[in-house]
């Protein structure tokens, strides 16, 4: 029992949180501003008029659409590969202890634990001493690798809460260990794994250091973006861009949150 | 062999095993559960063993190679010039700036992470604790480029910052700052307080998950306790909350540190033309086409987080993270 319940935060306390918050999100709504803007130059506020022109202006450029296939196509495939090695690791990790089981579990934090350009230049190095040329593949090994972990982090808490007795139960009833992966494991994890994979997708679709080490001359979204930040041809589609690119990570992200919360009630959770 | 295995088991099952090629494969692998073990972690560790450590190897052994000053080849020998390289004065003052920046930004993402984490862990409940959380997720979770490019449209000489000053008659307060040596420049922009701002802003969440999470773990009634004893809440906040708080703090230092010490991107766009440790690595090896110099500058990341975590778990923030 909290005896505090009800009682209201200090008036201090109370501004400085909700100064952070506004810290943390009034600038990411400035683009949405910007991104309507008038001014085709400089970057002057407030914006002298409104304008939804560069809306069609973006739609009709190339590059921006090959960029975002890039994206979409490299962020697709990388996702496919850490569901796979995020969830088989994840299973092992959380069924059995094994020696090593720490060593894993390190290794699998380490690509994001790690500054982002160590991956990304070991990766370079490691392409130019095995001779391999910059390709679309180059640039999902970079990504699957530190998407992994996403996965592995939310399948490894849905696996704890899913309780052992229920692959018993299963397995007792006489299905096979397909049977039961398919009928028992699978349909309570799935959410998880759902929620981790929007994750990954949202990782790989914004990811920018390690890519620019391993694309070579092919841009994704986020390096076109780097391009326009420190070479600006055309600013109002670069404020447009960014605006899409917010969006497009922002629903993934609020699709995994409710998927997981809701996950909490999942069945054999309380068992 | 399946059927050997399943022979070579003394105990006779109570159900007859299961027909067929899959059936017999399951139970192979129910009753080994070892096998099952050795299958499931092949591909993640086969994965991350040849690709990222693999990688991580080839860099670390590049670092030992070193540059024929003529040629601009690398020659593939053993030495250790590279690190003798890595230890002159300029290569030295950006491995200094880097760590200090590192610093600053850690130490008032944690400034700025408690009010934000302790209302979170304390105050907030239901919708608002959702609420909250989300607040801090959403601006984690999106676009990296994007929140420096907010910024630069804010930060730029021509925009919202600047602005506002005049509105407020400020604009004095502004021009002071730019004028001072090293945390100044043509506008905050192109300056180390830019950086810092920016540094600041986009690890921030960073800090805030783990402080939070240490802190709900911190009874309420112990807070209360404090106060009946007499405390002020400044006293509470030192001798309770604070040591409570540190392993969490220290958590979410290890991200704020660290992704300090690498990035290149922030410095690159909002920032001076002098070098941090990522774009020294990242002209040493494009431009410069110095790998091995490049290399050898990935190390001192490698070594300072090492040691930071080796201290960071002896406080037992890794239980925090």
């Amino acid at each position: 029992m909290r005896s505090d319940r009800g009682q209201s935060a200090p008036l201090g306390l109370k501004i400085a949180a909700a100064g952070g918050l506004l810290f943390l999100h009034l600038p990411i709504f400035l683009i949405f501003v910007y991104a309507f803007t008038t001014e085709e130059k400089s970057f002057v506020w407030p914006p002298p008029g409104l304008t939804t022109q560069w809306f069609a202006v973006t739609w009709n450029r190339p590059d921006v659409w090959a960029a975002l296939s890039l994206s979409v196509r490299v962020a697709a495939i990388s996702t496919i590969v850490a569901l796979v090695l995020g969830t088989l690791c994840a299973a092992a990790v959380s069924r059995t202890r094994f020696f090593g089981r720490e060593t894993i579990s390190l290794l699998v934090i380490l690509p994001i634990a790690l500054p982002g350009i160590i991956t990304g230049i070991a990766l370079r190095s490691a392409f130019s001493l095995a001779e391999i040329p910059f390709s679309f593949w180059t640039i999902v090994l970079g990504h699957a690798t530190f998407c992994v972990v996403v996965v592995y982090n939310n399948a490894v808490a849905r696996f704890r809460r899913t309780s052992g007795s229920m692959i018993e139960a299963s397995m007792d009833l006489g299905a096979d260990g397909f049977q039961t992966f398919r009928h028992v494991v699978l349909p309570n994890i799935a959410t998880a794994l759902l929620a981790g994979g929007m994750l990954a997708f949202a990782l790989s679709f914004d990811e920018v250091i390690v890519t620019t080490f391993t694309a070579g001359q092919q841009q994704t979204l986020p390096i076109w973006m780097l391009e326009e930040l420190i070479r600006p041809r055309q600013r109002p589609v670069t404020n447009v861009v960014a605006m899409v690119v917010v969006l497009v990570t922002l629903l993934p992200i609020l699709a995994a949150y409710y998927l997981t919360r809701d996950g909490d009630q999942i069945a054999g959770s309380g068992k | 062999m399946t059927i050997a295995a399943l022979n070579s088991n003394p105990a006779p099952a109570i159900l007859p095993g299961s027909g067929g090629m899959r059936g017999a494969l399951s139970d192979l692998l129910w009753r080994k559960p070892s096998l099952l073990l050795l299958l499931m972690l092949l591909p993640p560790i086969l994965w991350l063993g040849i690709v990222y450590i693999g990688s991580l190897f080839a860099l670390l052994l590049q670092s030992f190679f070193s540059i024929d000053e003529f040629s601009g080849l690398i020659n593939r020998q053993f030495t250790l010039k590279t690190y003798g390289d890595l230890l002159q004065a300029a290569n030295l003052d950006i491995i200094l700036r880097t760590v200090t920046m590192a610093a600053l930004v850690t130490l008032a993402s944690a400034v700025i992470a408690f009010p934000i984490a302790y209302y979170a862990a304390r105050y907030a409940r239901g919708r608002w604790k959702a609420l909250f959380y989300l607040g801090v997720m959403l601006p984690l979770w999106s676009s990296y480029l994007v929140k420096i490019y907010a910024w630069k449209l804010i930060l730029a000489k021509e925009g919202i910052l600047t602005w506002l000053l005049a509105k407020l008659h400020l604009l004095w307060l502004l021009d002071g700052w730019l004028s001072l040596p090293i945390v100044g420049g043509n506008s905050v922009s192109v300056s180390f307080t830019g950086t810092f701002i920016v540094f600041v802003y986009v690890w921030l969440p960073f800090m805030i998950l783990p402080v939070q999470a240490a802190l709900e773990r911190v009874p309420g009634n112990l807070v209360e306790a404090s106060s009946d004893l007499g405390a002020s809440p400044g006293q509470t906040f030192r001798n309770v909350l604070f040591p409570l708080a540190l392993p969490g703090i220290v958590a979410g230092s290890i991200f704020t540190f660290s992704l300090t010490l690498g990035d290149y991107i922030i410095p690159q766009i909002i920032g001076t033309s002098r070098l941090f440790i990522g774009q020294a690595v990242y002209s040493q090896q494009g431009t410069a086409g110095n790998i091995p110099l490049a290399a050898a500058f990935t190390v001192v990341p490698i070594v300072i987080m090492g040691f930071y975590l080796w201290g960071a778990k002896r406080m037992g923030a890794f239980d925090a993270l």
